[in-house]
């Protein structure tokens, strides 16, 4: 009997080191390789981290790198400023249209890229009228491409508290609107804020669809473009970016890690603990 | 400090089809402690919340001191709340939730008036624990402290200890109590316990179907309901069966006095269990069904033909009156309420 019990736990872990091992290649693979080709020309990388060279020798891409990074940071802000307040007043005002906002917002998912492009050309064309041509005006359709998975975010983080009742709890105490916001709602959706802030960022420095259609420039149409004379140094960029994403949702899991465990119980104190909800998307 | 006067005038609120609040007025005196009371439903939470500012009223008025506050927004109303779910901002120190409100009013030296109301309610020494270190009836505590720091013109609470457990309900009920006298604030409390509401106010209301059916001080409401409803709700009823004669009742053989008239002659009245009394008779008609004990005072159940009958006795005489023994029933001639 306890032959077969070890046997068995023994064909379970060869299973699971087989698993890890297969996909642990499958995706580092690639990375390995982009590491080796990237080195293959020891002046890349020194270049790539020495920002006037950098923007020196190759302007496009440091114009791709700056835009992507202010459309990261203005989307994240668009982002926060429609959603918040909004997914805070559905639940406060009106939870009968709580499924059409979460249907609204979850919309973008399911139309690809292209067909988005389709429609927003026209309505650039509009956008260009009004706001000129910079890059950064990709921040509006950004904003809505993001909806689906700050939505998620923001909306699991309302709903691991009682919006409802901290909020009149604050407004009988004397507290306007933005008070109510500002220092009650925000301070405790603060993980789930900055998720969504994290998946917005991530996903904008990986656009590159309707950038490259909308005919504007961000860190992947860049790299793209530099895939045609410097080949080792768009690599070395693709790289940067893959790390920073990654390190951006390895912040994301541990906060929502931290979140979960940074409950400290006093001794003697009997605890209500608080809804044990997910934050993290 | 004394507290200023309420007048809720005509309010009307509709959800859909309920009628909420229909056509309700009520007059608080200034430093009175009202306890609204109600079956789930009966539009007491609504009163309140109108009052409080978080809900509006379709038409009616609502008087603070006077002033017609029905146009002012929650936050400009000036009255402390204490909710029935706990509602402590979860990332702010026991502290920092009672001094959220003097915060918002810029006094100085508001933390020192915070610590003073955490005192009041009895657990100073919990200043610095956050709301999850806090058990429910601390947090209520923290609460109650919070709504009375911002020196409300009215005290509004809202089921407060409906979600904590017997001992600890009993026990913040008489402290509010203990402290609404010694501030002096108007206060609003708004229960479905009975008991509650009964032992803690200066006058309770009786609601149902969005209007105020008795306004009394409590011993009234019990003693002498106003309506069968009342006499329903409020304690403990038997239903039995009695025939009027006159301006009385006869149940069970015994003529009692009305509470109103009667408009027919076979009625149902409505006899408290404490104005029934039980003896062992091998003659008597009744039988005891069922006992159960409650303390110095137990419950008995008896069968008269096909009555059923409940009775209070005192504890020490149940040895006499196990299930099966025959006994004799009578009532004592209290005035009684028909349904």
């Amino acid at each position: 009997m306890a032959g077969v019990i070890a046997r068995r736990a023994r064909k379970q872990r060869v299973f699971r080191w087989t698993v890890l091992i297969v996909l642990g290649v499958f995706f580092l693979l690639p990375l390995a390789a982009m590491v080796e080709f990237s080195t293959r020309d020891p002046e890349t990388w020194p270049a790539l981290v020495n920002w006037p060279s950098l923007s020196e020798k190759y302007p496009a891409l440091a114009e791709g790198i700056t835009a992507s990074l202010l459309q990261a940071g203005f989307t994240a802000l668009l982002m926060l400023v429609l959603l918040v307040p909004t997914a805070v007043w559905v639940r406060l005002r009106l939870p009968r249209l709580r499924r059409l906002v979460e249907f609204l917002c979850l919309l973008p998912l399911t139309i690809p890229a292209i067909v988005l492009v389709v429609g927003l050309a026209p309505v650039y064309a509009w956008v260009t009228y009004f706001f000129g041509g910079s890059s950064l005006t990709l921040v509006f359709a950004y904003t809505v491409l993001v909806f689906p998975y700050a939505y998620r975010a923001i909306d699991a983080g309302l709903s691991a508290i009682d919006v409802k009742t901290l909020a009149e709890a604050a407004r009988s105490l004397g507290a306007g609107w933005a008070t109510v916001m500002w220092r009650v709602v925000l301070p405790n959706i603060r993980s789930a804020v900055l998720s969504a802030a994290f998946l917005t960022v991530a996903l904008v420095l990986g656009e590159f669809t309707i950038a490259s259609l909308l005919n504007r420039t961000n860190l992947q149409v860049a790299i793209n473009f530099l895939g045609k004379s410097s080949a080792t140094m768009s690599v070395a960029v693709s790289l940067t970016a893959l790390l920073l994403a990654f390190v951006l949702l390895l912040l994301l899991s541990l906060l929502g890690g931290r979140r979960r465990n940074s409950v400290p119980v006093a001794p003697g104190a009997p605890v209500v603990p608080p809804a044990p909800k997910e934050s993290a998307a | 400090m004394t507290g200023v006067a309420v007048q809720l005038k005509g309010l009307r609120r509709t959800f859909g089809a309920v009628h909420a609040l229909d056509n309700l007025d009520l007059s608080i005196e200034p430093g009175e402690f009202i306890a609204l009371l109600g079956p789930s439903g009966c539009g007491k939470t609504t009163a309140l919340r109108v009052l409080a500012g978080l809900e509006d009223a379709d038409s009616g008025q609502v008087l603070v001191g006077g002033k017609d506050v029905t146009a002012l927004p929650a936050n400009r109303r000036d009255m402390g709340m204490v909710f029935q779910a706990y509602s402590l901002f979860p990332h702010l120190t026991a502290l920092a939730n009672v001094s959220f409100g003097l915060s918002l009013r810029g006094r100085g030296k508001s933390l020192a008036r915070a610590k003073d109301m955490l005192e009041l309610v009895g657990i100073g020494a919990f200043a610095d624990r956050y709301p999850h270190q806090l058990s429910g009836g601390q947090q209520q505590r923290v609460a109650l402290a919070r709504a009375l720091a911002i020196e409300p013109s009215v005290l509004l609470l809202d089921e407060p200890l409906s979600a904590l457990d017997a001992k600890v309900r009993v026990q913040l009920r008489d402290e509010i109590r203990r402290i609404q006298t010694e501030v002096g604030t108007t206060t609003l409390f708004v229960t479905h316990d009975q008991e509650e509401a009964l032992a803690v106010a200066d006058r309770v209301g009786v609601m149902r179907a969005g209007k105020l059916e008795q306004l009394a001080a409590p011993a009234d409401i019990y003693l002498t309901p106003a309506t069968p409803f009342v006499a329903e709700f409020v304690g403990l009823s038997n239903r039995l069966p009695g025939t009027v004669v006159g301006n009385k009742v006869e149940v069970l053989g015994t003529r009692l006095p009305l509470l109103s008239p009667a408009s027919s002659v076979s009625v149902t009245a409505l006899v408290r269990p404490e104005s029934v009394s039980v003896s062992p008779d091998e003659s008597g008609e009744g039988r005891v069904l069922t006992t159960s004990f409650l303390g110095p005072i137990s419950k008995i159940t008896v069968t008269v033909g096909d009555l059923l009958v409940v009775a209070q006795v005192a504890t020490d005489r149940l040895a006499t009156l196990a299930p099966g023994t025959p006994v004799r029933v009578t009532l004592a001639p209290n005035p009684v309420a028909l349904a």
